[in-house]
């Protein structure tokens, strides 16, 4: 018997250029756009490396951008506000003390001051949103809160563009990507932590769990505070010789993606531990009502988790690769190096025994939350009390 | 009944077999070595590693010293019971990868279209129903659905039923077995560029560890020279320009191992290059590689983050420090103000004559730069030596060519120190009026002469008794006394000693009084004795700069006992040598590792983003032409994305069966 042609019609899911929409299209022209200006006045300095890295960030940022929405219109502020602070600059820093804008908004320290403040604001007004009485005071206050981190994360990542330009214009001593010591990568940490935050939001229309995610955001604030008014962490030095390499512009941001991803992992364990206990004592309460599902909390803890172990296995063996060419091998059991082994086991081991022995819920939660705290002193204790090859934060 | 007998034993064999091999790809013997090797890495983290031996007995006392000598730890990495984790690591890894790769396979490739009913109705995802629509065009419509969204499929039919089975995400599997087998590549890999050739280098050739410093490489005994043929190695070595070396030396233990290198490395020139701003920029090395084998030479630069790959062994720049300097200096004796010129090289020791006892002076380095924040804060030139006691006690000396300003004065500063550990403490002595150290010299020298010390105590007194006026000639024999007692302990032990006998002889409510009135007494006897000096020095008069520089060089007179030498050296010219450090390392395995390292990256990609779906359908024809409708499935990962999924799916194949 034939089969009517008509049966089969609707089944077809369309492809990804059918899919794509105008805007689409329009994002992808605005990135190309761009990279072809940078490439127009940057093409004479460039290598083969860096023209590999500006296609892969062309490619990157349009994907990412198609992917998820809401990453064009945030990569359109920091283009616009970091183009316009480096205009106002010109050829001189002295400007930063004359033009207002820079003053009060855009030049590095304060875009970072302001970058960390509105973390704390957001944070706050996510932890009100999940606490009020009311319902529907409760769904303002975690728009608003997550308003302030999509504005927290625009500040640093215009702040970190700022800076790297900043570098430039001090001299060429100086001249690095903003992401070789200690002060800088807090920043970067806070952003892409951030930034990684904002993308649940949007894929499981969920804001009630800002307040406990970016409580590891605001304690990074703090201690972004805590460099810069106390060791003057704001100052750009002169870059160590061994650092002047295109690998730091990989190994770092894949380190850093993987280190928040982790911390947002453990930060949902937490928010496992409390639902569960909400559950338990107030069945009907607001964080039970707010918060997302036991299972769900799980999975995204899982996922982060996944994430976050995908990424620093990149970055170590970027890390590696690096080492190599830098320092003649691949390993040297210095402190950073087995810092990463030891996290890297520490996760290969939880992943194990949640996919082979089925672990799940509160043992899991306990262990993420347990296991940031060990990564996070481990990261700040080889970086400022032992010695080693990547003694780059000495207070 | 024999064969019978054999029979139990083979049974019983491979089922003990089959334990241990039980046991080695078993999970949890997997995670407790994961957990172990954490450990151990943290040790070797908190505790530095391969330091000399005398900075851990300082560290930890000798007690536990000798504790954790026995345990390994100040090699974590190297030491046996480490290895022996990585062993079994690399062990339980690989039996389980040989353990899964059939079932991995299987799974990648097979589809299960034998699947019950029943089993079915059990999985998480499950969707039953009738449809009017016949079995042909449900099917029909299933694998078109199936298809677009990339799913495998299997239909077998049995009797009147159609089984669908699918598969999708099947490089999930790949994954596994491409991160395990990547750890297992990276770990062997590990292994051979590790410490283990060495050591096993070290047993088969009988070697033992040299513990001499500081002797060139030629001296070093042949049980501690490794031939070129070492599997793998990471050497030091410091050359001079203009030298040539053919060995590296490894860190090893107690002591150090002397490498064989296949080729000679000259080094033809160093130089640091600094940032207008002051800062280095990069640090060059030109060397020349010659091969005597071959007779291949390769002229080279070696910088930062630029190495250079010869045959197999890599050379990078590590450090740099001095080479032999040259240095031409002035030998000053504070006892008598006598000067000549001397002149050594860096690394050397020369015998110091004229001192009371004989001395030896160790030239330990020069450098030419010593920039502290940016290039305006250059001190210049500067070189460190030792003075060694017959009884061998030494004491190690900094002195700057240039003379240093501070607070509005020029300076020479020389700084002195028992030991390492400890910081400089300077001398400052203040820039002549005239330029130079020669009046310090010569006001020290008349200082440590009883006659004119006697001579200028005397003025000192006389002046006092015209200030106060008439008084008793016992009075005055008092005061010469007191004031020539006061120089007396002055020049023997500074100013600590003037202070430490106020402090025995004076109550302490008059201590203040009494050190004010005898520093006033010091400074006006050393201002007589200066005039002496310069009395002699071509009977010249006091003008107020020798005022001004008496006030700034009585703080260095002061302290002069301090010193702890008879001499002060003016270093005067230089020729500098520059040596380069330069890491050798010879790693075959490397270009495996990143094999390994790229399969690990490329499996745990494919395991944590591709989850491994199946997907049954089962249709029944019902007697009237209608299907009954049974789907099922399930997902190894993600397993809320595939409920939702499914759902989609279920809804999708559904829509037009009404």
């Amino acid at each position: 018997m034939p089969i009517s042609r008509d049966i089969l019609e609707d089944l077809d899911e369309p492809s990804l250029l059918r899919r794509l929409t105008g805007r689409d299209w329009l994002w992808a022209l605005l990135v190309l756009i761009g990279t072809a200006i940078a490439f127009d006045r940057f093409h004479a300095d460039f290598g083969t490396i860096q023209d590999v890295l500006l296609a892969s960030t062309a490619a990157g940022m349009i994907a990412l951008g198609w992917f998820w929405r809401q990453f064009e219109g945030f990569s359109l502020a920091v283009t616009v506000l970091s183009l316009s602070a480096i205009a106002l600059y010109g050829n001189s820093l002295a400007a930063a003390h004359r033009d207002p804008l820079l003053l009060f908004l855009l030049s590095s320290p304060v875009a970072i001051t302001w970058s960390c403040a509105l973390f704390l604001l957001a944070n706050a007004i996510y932890l009100l949103g999940l606490a009020v009485r009311s319902d529907s005071a409760s769904q303002g206050l975690l728009s608003w809160g997550s308003r302030l981190t999509w504005a927290a994360v625009t500040m640093g990542f215009v702040a970190l563009m700022v800076r790297w330009r900043e570098s430039y214009l001090l001299g060429p001593a100086e001249a690095q990507i903003p992401i070789s010591d200690l002060f800088d990568v807090f920043v970067l940490f806070n952003v892409v932590t951030g930034l990684l935050y904002l993308y649940f939001e949007t894929r499981y229309r969920q804001k009630s769990l800002g307040g406990l995610a970016l409580l590891i955001v605001s304690a990074a604030s703090l201690f972004t505070f805590y460099l810069m008014f106390q060791f003057h962490g704001a100052h750009i030095g002169p870059v160590n010789p061994e650092l002047r390499s295109y690998w730091i512009k990989i190994h770092v941001p894949a380190l850093f993606i993987g280190y928040g991803a982790f911390a947002i992992g453990a930060m949902v364990g937490g928010a496992w531990l409390l639902r569960a206990r909400a559950e338990r004592l107030y069945p009907d309460g607001r964080v039970t009502r707010r918060l997302p599902d036991l299972q769900t909390l799980d999975d995204v803890m899982y996922r982060y988790n996944a994430l976050g172990f995908v990424f620093l296995t990149l970055g170590t063996i970027l890390g590696a690769l690096w080492a190599e060419q830098a320092w003649g091998a691949y390993w040297s059991w210095d402190p950073k190096e087995t810092e990463a082994l030891v996290v890297w086991l520490n996760y290969a081991a939880w992943l194990h025994m949640r996919y082979t022995n089925g672990w799940r819920g509160k043992t899991m939660a306990i262990w993420t939350i347990v296991g940031l705290l060990l990564t996070t002193a481990g990261f700040i204790g080889v970086d400022v009390f032992l010695p080693g090859l990547h003694s780059f934060g000495r207070l | 009944m024999n064969q019978a007998v054999s029979n139990m034993h083979m049974i019983r064999r491979r089922s003990l077999a089959g334990v241990w091999l039980r046991f080695l790809g078993s999970m949890n013997l997997a995670i407790t070595l994961l957990v172990a090797v954490a450990v151990a890495s943290v040790i070797g983290m908190v505790i530095p590693q391969n330091q000399p031996f005398p900075d851990y007995v300082l560290q930890f006392g000798p007690f536990w010293f000798q504790v954790f000598h026995a345990l390994g730890l100040y090699n974590v990495y190297s030491s046996a019971w480490f290895v022996a984790i990585l062993a079994f690591l690399v062990i339980s890894t690989s039996v389980c990868v040989v353990r899964n790769v059939p079932g991995m396979l299987r799974e990648m490739i097979r589809f299960r279209t034998n699947v019950q009913a029943k089993s079915l109705r059990q999985m998480r995802d499950l969707a039953e129903r009738d449809t009017a629509v016949e079995m042909q065009i449900v099917l029909a419509r299933a694998e078109r659905l199936l298809r677009n969204r990339g799913w495998r499929l299997r239909v077998l039919r049995q009797g009147g039923t159609v089984m669908l089975a699918a598969v999708k995400g099947a490089s999930n599997r790949l994954g596994y077995l491409l991160t395990h087998i990547g750890l297992v590549v990276i770990l062997l890999s590990g292994v051979i560029d590790g410490n283990l050739p060495v050591q096993i280098a070290m047993a088969m050739q009988g070697l033992h560890v040299d513990t001499q410093m500081d002797v060139p490489a030629s001296q070093v005994p042949a049980d501690s020279r490794l031939g070129p043929g070492t599997v793998a190695f990471r050497g030091d070595v410091t050359v001079p320009v203009g030298d040539s070396t053919d060995v590296v030396f490894l860190k090893f233990g107690k002591g150090y191992l002397v490498q064989d290198l296949p080729f000679t490395l000259t080094l033809k020139d160093f130089t640091v290059e600094r940032y207008r701003s002051g800062p280095p920029k990069d640090f060059v090395s030109r060397v020349l590689v010659h091969d005597a084998a071959t007779g291949q030479t390769v002229h080279a630069t070696i910088s930062d983050n630029h190495p250079l790959m010869f045959h197999g062994y890599d050379i990078y720049q590590t450090s740099f420090g001095d080479g032999g300097s040259r240095l031409q200096f002035k030998v000053w004796r504070f006892t008598n103000g006598g000067e000549r010129t001397m002149q050594g090289d860096v690394f050397q020791n020369y015998p110091l004559k004229g001192g009371a006892q004989p001395l030896m002076l160790d030239l330990v380095n020069f450098r030419r730069f010593n920039i502290i924040g940016t290039q305006a804060d250059d001190r210049g030139p500067s070189f460190t030596y030792k003075i060694r006691r017959p009884d061998g006690v030494a004491m190690e000396y900094l002195n700057y060519m240039r003379p240093q300003k501070i607070d509005g004065r020029l300076y020479y500063l020389s700084g002195v120190r028992s030991s390492p550990a400890q910081d400089y403490r300077f001398l400052r002595i203040p820039v002549g009026p005239e330029g130079g150290v020669r009046h310090f010299m010569q006001l020290a020298a008349a200082l440590h002469n009883p006659e004119a010390r006697h001579k200028a105590a005397d003025a000192t007194a006389v002046q006092a008794a015209q200030a106060m006026g008439k008084e008793s000639p016992a009075v005055e024999q008092r005061t010469t006394a007191a004031v020539n007692r006061l120089l007396n302990l002055f020049a023997a032990g500074g100013l600590n000693a003037i202070y430490a006998d106020i402090r025995t002889r004076v109550p302490k409510a008059k201590q203040a009084g009494v050190a004010a009135a005898s520093m006033q007494i010091v400074d006006q006897s050393l201002l007589n004795l200066y005039r002496q000096v310069l009395w002699k020095d071509g009977g010249k008069g006091m003008t107020p700069k020798d005022v001004a520089w008496l006030q700034a060089a009585i703080p260095a007179l002061g302290v002069l006992p301090q010193y702890s030498a008879p001499f002060y050296l003016q270093l005067t010219g230089f020729h500098q040598v520059l040596a380069s450090g330069l890491q050798v390392t010879h790693y075959p395995a490397t270009t495996a590792a990143f094999l390994g390292a790229a399969m690990l990256m490329l499996g745990i990609v494919l395991m944590f983003f591709v989850p491994y779906r199946r997907l049954w359908l089962r249709l029944e024809p019902r007697a009237d032409g209608g299907t009954y409708l049974l789907m099922a499935g399930t997902s190894n990962r993600h397993a809320m994305d595939f409920s939702r999924q499914f759902r989609q799916l279920h809804e999708k194949l559904f829509a037009r069966l009404d």
